[in-house]
């Protein structure tokens, strides 16, 4: 089953609620695609084992072999692509922007003289690392970089079907968290009870419905602010899988990147029993342990 | 005009409590929520939409059943994954590059633009309020942000406003460098954790390629003192003015759930701070 921890808002508690699952339960493949700010390995503290580059294709140009017929630019629909037609003898150029590719090689492919090839540009990094019996995987996307969908398609490459996959996504709602959430069987949608909490909720509920993935909203620092998040999710139907109380051990715990099971091992059993929440809703009771 | 951008790298530092205070106290400017996809500076502001615009960007490949004869020359060129196996185009898969149309040999394949969102231009009682929504499960956020900065930059002009103050959005990709570009300071909201510093530095790098004065602020600072420690030996060795340490205070949660900005709400400790932050960066 492959479970994904998302939230329309930053900093309710994603990494917290994906870490200390993760660490609750065995045969676990926790695979961070919050590329942009990557923080479980913070916590998680594997032992990185592997690096591999990531690349996207971006197109290089034989000048010998264009005509300057301009179709390049023609194709691209994201004008990374400039032509400046050769005139009295004078030769032409063409100018490639890579940081408005997107890699998706109509140019030269549409190319009529053959003279485009994709090379890769360098767009981040992928570490591969374990922590016990957990296999873990990030991105790091490399500074000034746009893009992190490309990157972040490549990380979840490698998925290993026969665990339990927990995947941290990025706050928000457009590409990147869709990117992220795709494919997976369950996500878990972490909020607080504030109007900040409740509105991004709201939004980020309107995302999983759309992607037809089942979700359950975990309540975070459940005693601050009011009541409307709990109200929103029952008038909604939508489950509450688990309230965590604000306390300022877990603050503290998470401020030195310590997961609180580590600090109360009373929380394991909560988070186990997220774990059976979630089978539960997904009918899979047989499959959980 | 000054214009100034908060951001903090990691989300849920207190970006948006902090820009809505300086709503409150920065005279003769426009406020601009670039957090496109999860906007929440509207519920301190609480704006009056005087200007509505659909927001079209991008296209999306539709195609069309009758003239398509399922040879399958769309479904491997597309690098996105976005045609299916039943020749049914998923959506938010699809980035608009219409290479699949091309490739058709029947040409049923066209493309369509998209309404990716809209903005609007509002009155709040602290003056004008540029702010969007991107549609559920749409891209192009970093045009989204292009475009209402450059709304917010053109009513700033012509009114003679003192500053644009914009509430960015968490995270270092399209939409942060969007939100970023050609400012006059990013004000880095973090919190002292191992995550806020390693977060903070990343956004703070990416401020630094593009050649953008840094001031940063500490949220949270008591919650520990340490790690605030580090993040200032940080700043001190990275000669980034660190102009503010604001201490955990419930009053700030209060606030936010009567929808008030945290120096209106009360005198409290938290927003004393934040004074001081507006006087260190305006």
């Amino acid at each position: 089953m492959i479970i994904s921890v998302a939230s329309g808002k930053g900093g309710t508690g994603k990494t917290t609620v994906a870490v200390n699952l993760a660490l609750s339960l065995k045969n676990i493949q926790f695979i961070d695609c919050d590329v942009e700010e990557p923080n479980a390995h913070l916590f998680i503290k594997p032992l990185i084992k592997e690096e591999v580059k990531a690349y996207i294709l971006v197109p290089e140009v034989e000048e010998a072999k264009c005509s300057y017929c301009g179709k390049c630019r023609e194709a691209c629909a994201y004008h990374a692509i400039a032509v400046v037609p050769g005139n009295e003898g004078k030769k032409g150029s063409v100018l490639i922007f890579p940081h408005l590719c997107h890699g998706c090689g109509a140019c030269s492919i549409l190319c009529p003289q053959g003279a485009i090839r994709e090379i890769n540009k360098d767009i981040g990094l992928i570490e591969i690392g374990q922590e016990k019996d957990t296999q873990f995987i990030h991105g790091r996307l490399n500074i000034g970089e746009a893009m992190s969908p490309p990157l972040i398609r490549q990380v979840k490459k490698y998925t290993n079907p026969t665990r339990t996959v927990i995947i941290d996504a990025p706050p928000g709602t457009s590409c990147p968290v869709i990117t992220a959430v795709k494919g997976s069987d369950f996500c878990v949608l972490v909020t607080e009870p504030t109007p900040f909490g409740l509105n991004d909720l709201i939004l980020a509920v309107e995302v999983l419905r759309k992607l037809q993935i089942p979700f359950g909203v975990v309540i975070n620092r459940s005693d601050i602010g009011d009541a409307k998040v709990e109200n929103y999710c029952k008038q909604e139907n939508i489950p509450i899988l688990m309230k965590i109380p604000f306390s300022r051990e877990i603050a503290v715990s998470y401020s030195e990147g310590v997961p609180i099971i580590k600090k109360d091992a009373s929380f394991q059993d909560k988070f186990i029993n997220l774990y059976l929440n979630i089978c539960a809703i997904k009918n899979e009771a047989n499959n959980c342990h | 005009m000054k214009q100034i951008t908060v951001i903090s790298g990691k989300g849920g530092t207190g970006k948006t409590v902090i820009t809505g205070s300086f709503a409150a106290l920065a005279k003769n400017k426009i406020m601009v929520d670039c957090d496109v996809d999860a906007a929440d500076l509207y519920l301190l502001l609480h704006p009056a939409v005087k200007e509505r615009h659909e927001f079209r960007s991008g296209q999306t490949a539709v195609i069309d059943k009758k003239l398509c004869n399922k040879c399958g020359k769309c479904i491997p060129v597309c690098r996105f994954e976005a045609i299916k196996n039943d020749f049914r185009v998923e959506r938010f898969s699809c980035e608009g590059c219409a290479l699949c149309s091309h490739v058709c040999p029947r040409g049923a394949i066209r493309m369509e633009e998209n309404v990716a969102g809209e903005w609007f231009i509002s009155d709040t009682h602290y003056g004008p309020f540029v702010h969007a929504k991107l549609g559920i499960a749409e891209e192009n956020s970093g045009k989204l942000v292009a475009k209402i900065r450059q709304i917010a930059k053109e009513i700033a002009q012509m009114q003679a406003l003192d500053y644009v103050i914009i509430d960015g959005p968490p995270g270092i990709g399209c939409p942060v460098i969007a939100s970023l570009s050609g400012v006059d300071c990013a004000l880095i909201v973090t919190e002292p954790t191992l995550s806020g510093l390693h977060d903070a530095r990343r956004v703070i790098e990416v401020a630094k390629h593009f050649n953008i004065p840094v001031k940063l602020a500490v949220n949270k600072y008591d919650l520990n003192l340490g790690m605030t420690e580090k993040i200032e030996a940080f700043c001190r060795k990275n000669d980034i003015p660190a102009i503010g340490k604001i201490p955990f205070d419930e009053a700030v949660v209060k606030a936010l759930v009567e929808g008030k900005t945290i120096v209106e709400y009360a005198q409290c400790a938290a927003g004393t701070e934040v004074r001081k932050v507006w006087e260190g960066i305006k």
